[in-house]
């Protein structure tokens, strides 16, 4: 966000629907199960399509034998790579995605499908895949992000050469991307410094771990349209990735997206959908297509496990004089760039002179890694707010003082380049430093920690319809997919711009033939960016109104206004005039013009940085390593809080995820590079006894850059939990814990450590 | 083949046929058109497909549709009373204890069930009654509160 496009002004409204607690529109279908999830619809004639995938991390795919299965009766078709020629003209991204979808010559992880099928029933379905013979010649693997990357490591692919580097180096390797962010000059400031803290940290890969698991119902027409039900945190991309993969013209592929049943970066990557189109169109017939749940762990897209060292020196005074981190993440089988997400995020929350961070990203045989809330930024904080806790306790400060006088503040230039306008972190921290909680006596073998965290946000591409029906009411088509409540929120803000009740007012998720491109439900863009389109929207929709109530009465329309839900005439000559209400406008549309609408669309720029500070007591046993969290505080800036309710819910849901991060999450895999934990009573996510009320503090520092100070919300209280809760660790055993998660046999092998 | 089953499904008779080895989840979801009740796991490990079979709580993936046959089988499409919500229904909604709204059915049926024996549960009591269902998206902080609220209302 630059400084000059503030105008603070502009967030200076007093609100009478944003701000209240209403209920949400789809409230009653959810809580009566009538709401239409990804696996619960229907088409006629559909038939069931089920995955074969390798049990091998790494292989050549020497020959795949379908013969017997599709002879097989009740097999509709039988898919493999061959079915998926390559359309992406050359878009090694695009191909990537389909080699994830369908190994196309190798498989890369375990659970990498090779093929697929379609049958009459799952009985028969799953019959057929016992039939298909799948010849491998197995490779030598590797799932570790720092095994990956020492120079004998097996090489996952022979055209990967590492991007970001001064020469292009002469071999290919695991390391496909570098990147370095920073200012000033980070060794004349270590020579400043008092303290130096050097400091190693892992943590592991976890999945986002939605309920719903992935469900596409997909249909195939002989004519070339095609339509698709599909659980997706992104329709319109996933329309637009499907008809590139598969060769369909956009406007002929229909996709409904369902109610969504959790997703947290989770469900924006295509895997299940092209599978179940091609199927579709090879039965032609519907299919439809669910994963279970051992597939959504071994086979979708959870976060990078890492590797990160952290090097910050401080003066006694508590100035820190120089910060530098080298970030190495595991993208997955495929390239990707998280480690530079974490290279960006690592040290944003603070001013500094001198800083910079280095990013190693790196293929394995994984299954290929998608986002997870605030992808990358926990990992970094963890490591860095851990190394910013040991240097205050080094020069004797408090590490909420120390934090204080080291944060971010409008104007700071950021560590990764951009300067800040107004931001929450330093008003955060305060709220921290004056909660009760950091005062409350602590019981034995309990900790504390607090820590920071900070997300980007991101605003993309929208577009909204409002119409007013005949009767006087309004219904919103938006194109952003409502995973915590966003057709509330934006309903809320049409009600707030036409001055009319929220009860009046309806949204709903158009499909893709109905609304222009919307970019998916991620980086926290949801409520931010729809409820800014749909402000302008209402706006175009009160320039209508304003024409037609000028009509009526025949005066001109600029001397007609609007507010209170009514056109009010103005001036000398037609003050004394009845104002007109929408309902009374809606009533005669017909006479005056037709329907009334009003359309945006915007590239929501400039979303607003988002800051939280999260406070954490743990109790840890020392005889079984075990950590149960007592207490825990969210203090997060909203910018505004549309809806307090479900930016409560948001803070309190990241505070969960990272929590469960922290203590038990954790993909284990064994030396055969086979995931060992594909389930949830394996994967064990916090349960409701594993946790105490989560207790939140919303600030509202306003994003200058939307009409009533939105931010995003719903990522950044992941990011403090696993440094808050390792910090709280760390002061109730008295040794730093450095390894992510902090399962008990982990904190017990750091005690014995300890006590050698 | 397969077996021949009669039973009361939210008060009205229901007769079929299923493979014997057809789950009481594919039953509900497949076979009657009941898809409240949802697949999150298949291994009765998330609880998504909690309903209250002969009053007892089960996850509905665990059970053989078979099992059904003589007993009343009770979901979340026959919680509400008509057009009027149950009290734990109006009180997610009212608390905001729902955010995807997939747990959303099985933490109902969950709730009522441990009300029914405990009318009056401690937080902590509310916590393990809860404790196998899965939410991803709430904390379950606003989930606890709304039962409470429910059970209190539902005391009088």
């Amino acid at each position: 966000m630059s400084l000059d496009s503030m105008n603070p002004a502009l967030v200076e409204k007093h609100f009478k629907v944003i701000g209240t607690r209403v209920a949400r529109p789809d409230g009653v279908d959810k809580v009566t199960g009538r709401a239409r999830y990804g696996a619960d619809a229907a088409m006629p004639g559909q038939l069931v399509g089920l995955v074969l995938r390798s049990p091998h991390a790494h292989a050549q795919i020497v020959k795949i034998d379908i013969s017997k299965a599709v002879k097989l009766a009740g097999v509709k078709a039988v898919i493999t790579s061959a079915d998926f020629p390559d359309h992406t003209q050359g878009d090694r991204g695009m191909m990537d995605i389909l080699e994830n979808c369908m190994a196309r010559g190798k498989a890369l992880y375990d659970g990498h499908a090779v093929a697929a099928v379609a049958a009459i029933d799952a009985a028969t379905a799953r019959k057929a895949l016992k039939l298909i013979n799948v010849t491998y010649k197995i490779l030598p693997h590797v799932t570790d992000v720092d095994e990956a990357l020492q120079i004998h490591a097996p090489v996952l692919h022979p055209h990967i050469y590492t991007e970001g580097l001064s020469e292009k180096p002469t071999a290919a390797s695991n390391w496909n991307k570098h990147g370095e962010y920073g200012h000033g000059d980070v060794d004349a400031g270590f020579k400043e410094a008092d303290m130096v803290i050097s400091r190693s940290y892992k943590t592991e890969q976890t999945h986002q771990g939605y309920i719903e698991p992935h469900s596409a119902l997909a249909s195939v027409s002989p004519d070339g349209s095609a339509e698709m039900f599909v659980c997706t945190q992104g329709h319109f991309v996933y329309r637009n990735q499907c008809a590139t993969l598969l060769g369909l013209d956009a406007n002929k592929l229909r996709v409904t997206a369902s109610e969504i049943g959790g997703g947290f970066g989770g469900k924006t990557h295509v895997w299940a959908e092209p599978l179940a189109l091609a199927l579709s169109r090879k039965a032609n017939r519907p299919v439809k297509l669910t994963m279970s749940r051992e597939e959504v762990f071994r086979c979708t897209g959870p976060t990078s496990s890492t590797s990160i060292d952290v090097k910050i020196g401080a003066k006694k005074d508590g100035t820190i004089t120089a910060a530098w981190a080298e970030l190495r993440y595991q993208g997955g089988c495929f390239p990707s760039n998280w480690a530079e997400l974490g290279a960006m995020t690592a040290f944003a929350c603070y001013d500094l002179k001198n800083v910079k961070t280095v990013s190693k990203d790196a293929v394995v045989n994984r299954p290929k890694t998608a986002a997870y809330r605030a992808p990358s930024a926990p990992m970094a904080a963890f490591a860095v707010e851990n190394t910013i806790d040991e240097v205050a306790k080094a020069i004797g400060m408090d590490p909420i003082d120390f934090r204080i006088k080291n944060a971010a503040k409008q104007g700071t230039k950021s560590s990764y380049g951009p300067v800040y306008g107004p931001i929450g972190i330093g008003p955060t921290l305060e709220a921290a430093k004056n909660h009760p909680h950091m005062k409350a006596p602590l019981g034995k073998n309990m900790g504390r920690g607090m820590a920071c965290g900070f997300w980007f946000n991101f605003g993309g591409q929208t577009c909204v319809d409002v119409n007013v029906t005949p009767d006087g009411n309004v219904t919103i088509a938006q194109g952003t997919i409502d995973v915590g409540g966003s057709r509330a929120s934006i309903a809320m803000a049409v009600a707030e711009e036409l001055g009319v009740t929220y009860n009046q007012v309806r949204s709903i998720i158009a499909d893709t033939s109905s609304l222009g491109h919307n970019d998916m439900t991620d980086g926290s863009r949801g409520t931010f960016s729809t409820s800014k389109a749909a402000i302008f929207a209402a706006r175009n929709a009160i320039t209508v109104l304003r024409d037609r109530a000028a009509k009526i009465w025949e005066i001109p329309a600029s001397e007609v206004e609007w507010r209170d839900g009514a056109a009010h005439a103005k001036g000398v000559n037609h003050g004394n005039r009845t104002p007109l209400s929408l309902k009374e406008i809606a009533a005669q549309a017909g006479q005056t013009g037709g329907p009334i609408a009003g359309h945006a669309e915007t590239v929501a720029d400039n979303a607003g940085v988002s800051f939280a500070t999260h406070i954490a007591d743990v109790e840890t046993d020392p005889e079984t390593g075990r950590s149960l969290i007592k207490r825990y505080t969210v203090i997060q800036d909203a910018g505004k809080a549309m809806h307090p309710s479900y930016v409560e819910g948001q803070y309190q849901g990241g505070a969960a995820q990272g929590i469960g991060w922290a203590l038990n999450e954790e993909y284990v895999y064994g030396k055969d590079g086979r995931l060992q934990n594909a389930a949830f009573l394996d994967y064990r996510i916090p349960v409701c006894s594993d946790l105490p009320f989560i207790d939140t503090q919303i600030l509202e520092i306003p994003n200058p850059n939307h009409p009533y100070g939105v931010r995003g919300v719903g990522e950044t209280s992941i990011v403090p939990p696993l440094a808050a809760v390792s910090i709280a660790v760390t002061n109730a055993t008295g040794v730093r814990q450095t390894h992510i998660p902090m399962s008990p046999p982990r904190v017990l092998k750091s005690l014995k450590t300890k006590k050698k | 083949m397969g077996v021949h089953v009669r039973s009361t499904v939210n008060g009205d008779a229901v007769e079929f046929t299923c493979p014997e080895d057809e789950v009481l989840l594919d039953v509900l979801r497949n076979r009657l058109g009941l898809t409240g009740a949802k697949e999150g796991c298949g291994t009765g490990d998330c609880g998504a497909c909690s309903v209250i079979l002969d009053g007892r709580l089960v996850c509905s993936c665990l059970v053989l549709g078979a099992e059904m046959d003589g007993k009343v089988v009770e979901t979340i499409e026959g919680m509400a009373d008509g057009a009027k919500l149950h009290p734990l229904q109006q009180h997610f909604i009212d608390g905001a204890a729902l955010q995807c709204g997939v747990c959303t059915p099985g933490f109902l049926m969950a709730a009522d069930a441990l009300l029914r024996k405990n009318p009056d549960p401690t937080e902590e009591e509310i916590r393990f009654g809860l404790a196998g269902n899965l939410c991803r998206c709430t904390g379950y902080d606003k989930i606890v509160r709304a039962v409470q609220a429910a059970a209190k209302e539902m005391r009088g």
